[in-house]
């Protein structure tokens, strides 16, 4: 349970625990899948803040993962499909305070809701928007979903799917997305410290997580997130560190032209080796890095991009600022008598 | 100005002037600056603008005429007028169009120096009517507006499209003269305008007495109008459009509830101006959001009602298609919210700016489940203040949605207004819980009273609580599928709704308590029906009028009203809604429609003959 201490700056400290950010409510996800990690790294990430709990808030669409605010004892609230990016902002153009987090999947988010999460994140809303990715409509019992990879074959393409799939990050990219990464229900401390980070940046940050769906399409991220193959196959970005992977961390990402290409440390200089860079202001390295995938390319996870600029909401709140210092607080009768008036006697 | 006085004036009580010409002639404009002077000079007015969708249609043909008319009165008056005494026309196509709305007998005046060919076959003339019998019933001032302006400024070295754009100007000074108005109210508002630019002042200031000079001296006119001030209740009036007062209104009501107001909202023609007039007062504490689409629109709406401050979206038809799904999450979620539905014609695009009431059952009934909504009517463009407020307090009071169901003819005509005392205005009380020990919290733990829901805001300590679409257990608010407590749900979420009845005032008769005939109007009808119904007691009629502000729920007294009458008729711009809704719910009652959809307001003297058909 959460404990204030007094402190000798007389300025209260809250610690939580996981277990006060556990609702009520049973947990009714399928056994096995992605989304209890998610879950309770989520709730173990944010006990280690002193952030009252009463200021998170939850927000979801429709889907399988945007159950997800039932079960934080938080405040939380359970939307429609593909909108919670919209009712997010709402709240947050009204309250600076709050921490807001978007609970989103494949579908909700770059399916029917595509618009709304182009829109917020373009405009560096600040809010925490969490995109599970399955590649597959769950809660519906198994369509192909917009990043389902092509030939997918579903109870709505028996044939296999004909739809080119939509990469997430570079969605973010092209929206400008001002924190951008990608993690995996299966690394709960990756994943922890991407939601620290994401929580921590000012603006917007998108966070897509690969999820395993168990049911309509167990292993999809198999080839890659293996236990046998993730070696060789994942990326961990860090800042200001050569993208480094494999089993003994001996290879590299090196640029030909205007393409990534693996070498072994061991054969080459190390200054031919690409850095990350989280802080480009450029889109370009960002995009780049999403066109990394597999079976190519070893698919990178980490923080893409994680840069400043000015939100909306902070925006906005200096204007009402400073029209209230232009033109003083409004008074209604200045207002209801406006410029033109005139007597009847 | 010249005291030549070789004119004869006669005293008149009201009259109807309509100014046509192209979308880019300014007539808008022109319309707006007689309309000043009328309020000036102390007359009661309405005014009808009509313009087309095209911001710019081809110059000189028919869509991109573009109209103003007003009514003016030494007596208090309810429209904008039936049919125009005077037609002030820029060009052949302005004519074309605004000619059937021309009373026979009346005066027309004419921009000679544009009925070209060129202009004449883009207006579909096939002939010049000035030269034919076309105008044979009418009296006809043929004016070479663009010569006798060019004429006026060629000193003041301006270029030939800035003097072209100054004509608009010489004829409104004609009108001036014509209806014994003062010049200075335009004079200043133009000094006013182009204060940056002082040739465009002069030039417009000399036309536009060159104009008044022209219809003084020229003696092309007979005779010179004048209209007595209007004995209005004494006050402090301004001049005031629908969309206008509704923004005031909500800014208004945000402030007796010591509340942001918010407004989310996607450009839509004819409800754009809310979100162009709010996002002007930010300093009271106004936010606006002009969302990527009519979603996001009543998505963020309802967002700000979620975190405790005032949500309002405002759209049209075609926007509140959009938005049903997000209005029903306001519904399950029991948030406050306003909905503003300014109609327009439909179905589809329809015409954007053009007027009609075709969108009430949409707004009853256009989303899916029992979702019961509370939908409020403004009657007229200052009722548009009083409504927001009143729609502003029942959202709050019962944690609902409120549709405000708005028209085109109202968002755009302008009319006096009386202005309150501030100190009169009603205050609307909010309240939100706070955690309070050994006492467990229940986000759908109702007021007996009103079945309102606590509105406990997210950053309240020990409230945490989670709401949403799907189905909620009673008092806790959990998720249930459960039989019994759907249906107690659906059953709660109807009488919540029901009993706004007790809390809105009774419906009022305008006329005999019982009788023959009884004329139910809601919306913008008000004025026309208002019109007509007194026009018949003063020919000793009997016959009487109820007005519905509130269309869900209905007064509490409506069903006895209707049971003193023999017959209702029901007036509507759409093909019989509302008198759907009647015959339903008092099937007893003899309920019979007078339907139009044409995209125009209903005419004082169709009405009349309506009734008088009946009585």
């Amino acid at each position: 349970m959460s404990t204030i201490k007094k402190e000798t700056t007389k300025q209260p400290v809250i610690s939580y625990s996981k277990e006060d950010f556990v609702s009520d409510q049973q947990v009714r996800w399928c056994p096995g899948c992605g989304d209890y990690a998610i879950l309770s790294t989520t709730q173990r990430t944010l006990a280690k803040f002193p952030i009252p709990k009463e200021n998170h808030v939850f927000i979801s669409g429709i889907g399988c993962s945007s159950r997800f605010p039932y079960y934080m004892n938080t405040y939380g609230f359970h939307t429609i499909h593909g909108r919670a990016p919209t009712i997010a902002s709402g709240l947050r153009c009204i309250n600076p305070d709050l921490n807001i987090w978007v609970i989103t999947g494949d579908g909700d988010g770059l399916s029917i809701g595509g618009n709304h999460l182009i829109h917020c994140m373009r405009r560096n809303m600040n809010l925490n928007i969490l995109l599970v990715n399955n590649q597959i409509y769950g809660l519906t019992k198994g369509q192909y979903s917009p990043t389902s990879q092509p030939g997918k074959v579903t109870k709505t393409s028996p044939e296999g799917s004909i739809d080119y799939p939509i990469n997430a990050l570079c969605v973010a990219i092209a929206s400008e997305a001002t924190f951008i990464a990608r993690t995996l229900d299966t690394a709960p401390s990756h994943m922890s410290t991407i939601l620290e980070k994401a929580m921590n940046h000012k603006g917007v940050s998108f966070v897509e997580i690969y999820q395993n769906c168990i049911i309509f399409n167990d292993k999809t991220f198999g080839p890659v997130t293996g236990r046998e193959t993730r070696d060789e196959r994942m990326l961990y970005l860090e800042h200001d560190k050569p993208l480094i992977f494999g089993k003994e961390k001996e290879k590299a990402i090196r640029l030909k032209g205007l393409h990534p290409e693996i070498v072994n440390i061991n054969e080459v200089d190390s200054s031919e080796l690409l850095i990350h860079n989280e802080k480009d202001t450029e889109p370009n390295y960002a995009y780049f890095l999403t066109q990394m995938e597999y079976p190519e390319m070893p698919v990178p996870f980490g923080v893409f991009r994680d840069i400043d600029k000015p939100t909306y909401d902070e925006m906005l709140n200096e204007q009402v600022q400073g029209a209230i210092k232009k033109k003083g607080v409004g008074d209604l009768k200045d207002l209801i008598y406006g410029k033109d008036t005139w007597e009847v006697k | 100005m010249t005291e030549t006085k070789k004119n004869k004036t006669e005293i008149v009580s009201s009259i109807t002037v309509r100014f046509a010409g192209d979308s880019g002639d300014g007539m808008q404009l022109t319309g707006d600056q007689f309309t000043d002077t009328a309020a000036i000079m102390g007359n009661d007015f309405a005014t009808l603008p009509d313009f087309p969708a095209e911001i710019r249609a081809p110059i000189g043909t028919l869509p991109g005429v573009s109209s103003f008319q007003i009514q003016f009165s030494d007596s208090i008056i309810f429209t904008p007028g039936d049919i125009a005494d005077v037609l002030v026309v820029m060009n052949p196509a302005a004519l074309k169009v605004n000619l059937p709305l021309v009373k026979k007998g009346g005066l027309i005046i004419v921009n000679e120096s544009v009925f070209n060919e060129e202009n004449l076959r883009k207006a579909t003339w096939e002939k010049n009517p000035l030269d034919d019998e076309t105008l044979k019933d009418y009296s006809v001032l043929k004016v070479k507006l663009s010569e006798l302006t060019k004429n006026a400024l060629k000193d003041l070295h301006l270029k030939a499209s800035e003097v072209e754009r100054c004509k608009n100007f010489f004829a409104l000074g004609m009108m001036f003269w014509l209806y014994d108005r003062e010049l200075n109210h335009t004079t200043a508002w133009i000094k006013n305008k182009f204060a940056k630019r002082p040739e465009i002042v002069e030039a417009n200031i000399t036309a536009l007495t060159a104009g008044y000079n022209f219809a003084d001296i020229a003696e092309v006119i007979p005779n010179q109008y004048q209209i007595k001030k209007a004995i209005l209740d004494p006050g402090t009036y301004r001049k005031i459009m629908g969309n206008e007062a509704l923004a005031i209104g909500l800014i208004t009501a945000a402030n007796l509830a010591n509340k942001t107001l918010f407004y989310g909202s996607y450009p839509i023609t004819p409800a754009s101006t809310i979100l162009q007039y709010l996002a002007a007062y930010k300093n009271y504490n106004v936010k606006t959001f002009q969302a990527e689409d009519e979603i996001s629109a009543i998505g963020s709406a309802v967002g700000a009602s979620f975190g405790g401050q005032i949500g309002v979206t405002g759209t049209s038809g075609p926007g509140i298609s959009l938005k049903s799904e997000m209005m029903n999450l306001a519904v399950m979620a029991e948030l406050p919210l306003i909905i503003i539905n300014v109609q327009r014609g439909g179905p589809s695009t329809g015409m954007p700016t053009k007027t009609e009431q075709t969108d009430l059952l949409q707004v009853l009934y256009c989303r899916n489940g029992e979702s019961p909504i509370a939908v409020l009517a403004p009657r007229t463009a200052s009722d548009c203040f009083i409504m927001a407020i009143e729609a502003v307090r029942i959202a709050i009071k019962y944690m609902t949605p409120v549709i405000f169901l708005s028209e085109g003819y109202l968002a755009s005509a302008a009319e006096p207004w009386k202005l309150p005392d501030i100190s009169t205005l009603p205050s609307i009380e909010v309240t939100h819980p706070k955690a309070e020990k050994g006492k467990t919290f229940y986000p759908y733990e109702r007021n007996p009273e009103t079945l309102a829901r606590p509105w406990a805001i997210p950053g309240t300590p020990g409230l945490e609580h989670r709401i949403g679409g799907l189905s909620k257990a009673d008092i806790t608010g959990n998720v249930s599928y459960d039989p019994e407590n759907h249906q107690k749900m659906t059953n709660l979420r109807a009488e919540k709704i029901a009993r706004i009845a007790n809390d809105i005032p009774e419906a009022e008769i305008h006329g005999p308590k019982s009788g023959k005939l009884l004329v139910l109007s809601w919306g913008g009808n008000y004025g026309a029906v208002y019109q007509a119904v007194t026009n018949l007691h003063n020919k000793k009629k009997k016959v009487s009028q109820v007005h519905l502000s509130y269309l869900n729920p209905f007064p509490k007294n409506l069903g006895d009203i209707l049971k003193q009458f023999k017959t209702i008729l029901i007036p509507e711009l759409n093909m019989g809604q509302l008198l759907m809704l009647i015959r339903y719910k008092f099937p007893e009652s003899h309920s019979i429609g007078f339907n139009k959809v044409k995209g125009v307001p209903f005419k004082v003297e169709e009405i009349e003959q309506r009734i008088s058909e009946l009585l």
